[in-house]
């Protein structure tokens, strides 16, 4: 079986993409699966420090695009998982050095002894952009609940369907629900309406995103259960393996003093 | 948004206001016409409409709407009361 080739971009930066591409591929080799994640923006790599693996880089994507090492040589192994492995992005050169058909050509080469490859594409629209949606077999575009964040991926759909990758698929990242449930956040129905997307997850903002890429450790592995991100990383996993998993409940508990302060308005503080 | 802005009827939440904000936005991103040119689209159009007939300048409005599959250029043109039959049985 060939690989799934999954392209995680955005347009605005910030928004989450690296948190997004380590937590799948992570939560996709969690479920038994081969993957291997590659950081697609040259000049400034992030995902392996996201994942934990800067120290061990020995050679990039840039070394394997211009000969200087064979494929299997630049991707480093996550011992925390039998299958998954990153392709770390070159620290020092610009997006110029990889083309769209390089990665292509990279993507086909991993594809019969990979079941899922992940590209972490950089912010913006330009090369790098290109370089990480040309092998895509499906592109997932992460937003936050934000009027600029939404403006961009509602661009970069365009842009999606114009190069035939489409439809994508949406993850919206950094939910806040208490701020949903009292009307000064765009809601997830509020964001499909404007986008007409397929939803594929909700991610709620959650602390322990930080405390994770603090540690070098993607949440997914961390096992906290409950309505976190990391349950929704894995929701999100178990979706693209072809599992029908309904959404989280995200309405915030409310408490005795929370429905006070709701019927008081919150700009109280 | 608070109790006092509520008791007012200012009942509308920032998450309504980004919303409206960001389908207003968009409209103009797919059609790549930014509000500014419309503006200099409508007195284009009022310098035209205006040579053949007379009309209210003023109440002159201009906007992009959008369909599930189409986008669509609206000109509201209000005409000038009173003086729109020229021709007709000379009014003076």
């Amino acid at each position: 079986m060939s690989a799934q080739v999954l392209t995680v971009t955005s347009g605005k930066g910030g928004v989450g993409k690296t948190t997004v591409t380590a937590n799948l591929a992570s939560a996709l080799a969690m479920l038994g699966k081969r993957v291997t994640a590659i950081d697609a923006d040259i000049g400034l790599r992030n995902l392996d420090v996201v994942m934990g693996l800067e120290n061990r880089i020995v050679y990039d994507l840039v070394d394997v695009v211009e000969g200087r090492c064979r494929l299997r040589q630049a991707m480093i192994k996550d011992k925390r998982q039998p299958e998954l492995y990153l392709i770390p992005a070159a620290q020092t050169r610009d997006k110029n050095a990889v083309s769209p058909s390089d990665m292509v050509l990279i993507c086909d080469q991993l594809r019969e002894e990979m079941d899922y490859i992940v590209i972490d594409s950089p912010a913006g629209i330009e090369r790098g952009f290109r370089n990480a949606v040309a092998p895509a077999d499906k592109v997932l575009i992460v937003t936050n609940p934000e009027v600029s964040a939404v403006r961009d991926a509602d661009r970069i759909i365009g842009l999606i369907e114009a190069e035939e990758k489409g439809p994508g698929q949406l993850i919206l990242n950094r939910v806040k629900p208490a701020m949903v449930s009292r009307g000064d956040m765009l809601s997830v129905d509020d964001v499909l309406d404007i986008l007409a997307v397929n939803l594929l997850g909700v991610i709620p903002e959650d602390e322990r995103i930080l405390v994770a890429s603090n540690q070098g450790m993607p949440l997914v592995m961390h096992g906290v259960n409950g309505a976190s991100a990391g349950e929704a990383f894995r929701n999100v996993a178990r979706r693209l393996d072809g599992e029908d998993v309904p959404f989280l409940d995200l309405t915030p508990k409310q408490t005795l003093m929370g429905r006070l302060r709701a019927l008081m308005g919150s700009n109280s503080n | 948004m608070n109790w006092l802005d509520r008791l007012l009827g200012k009942n509308e939440t920032s998450g309504q206001v980004a919303k409206q904000r960001l389908q207003m936005v968009l409209i103009h991103d797919r059609a790549d016409l930014p509000p500014g040119m419309l503006e200099l689209i409508k007195d284009d159009i009022i310098q035209v409409i205006a040579r053949h007939m007379a009309i209210d300048t003023d109440k002159v409005v201009v906007h992009l709407e959008q369909d599930t599959q189409e986008n669509r250029l609206v000109a509201e043109i209000p005409l000038l009361a009173g003086r729109t039959r020229r021709n007709g049985a000379s009014s003076r």
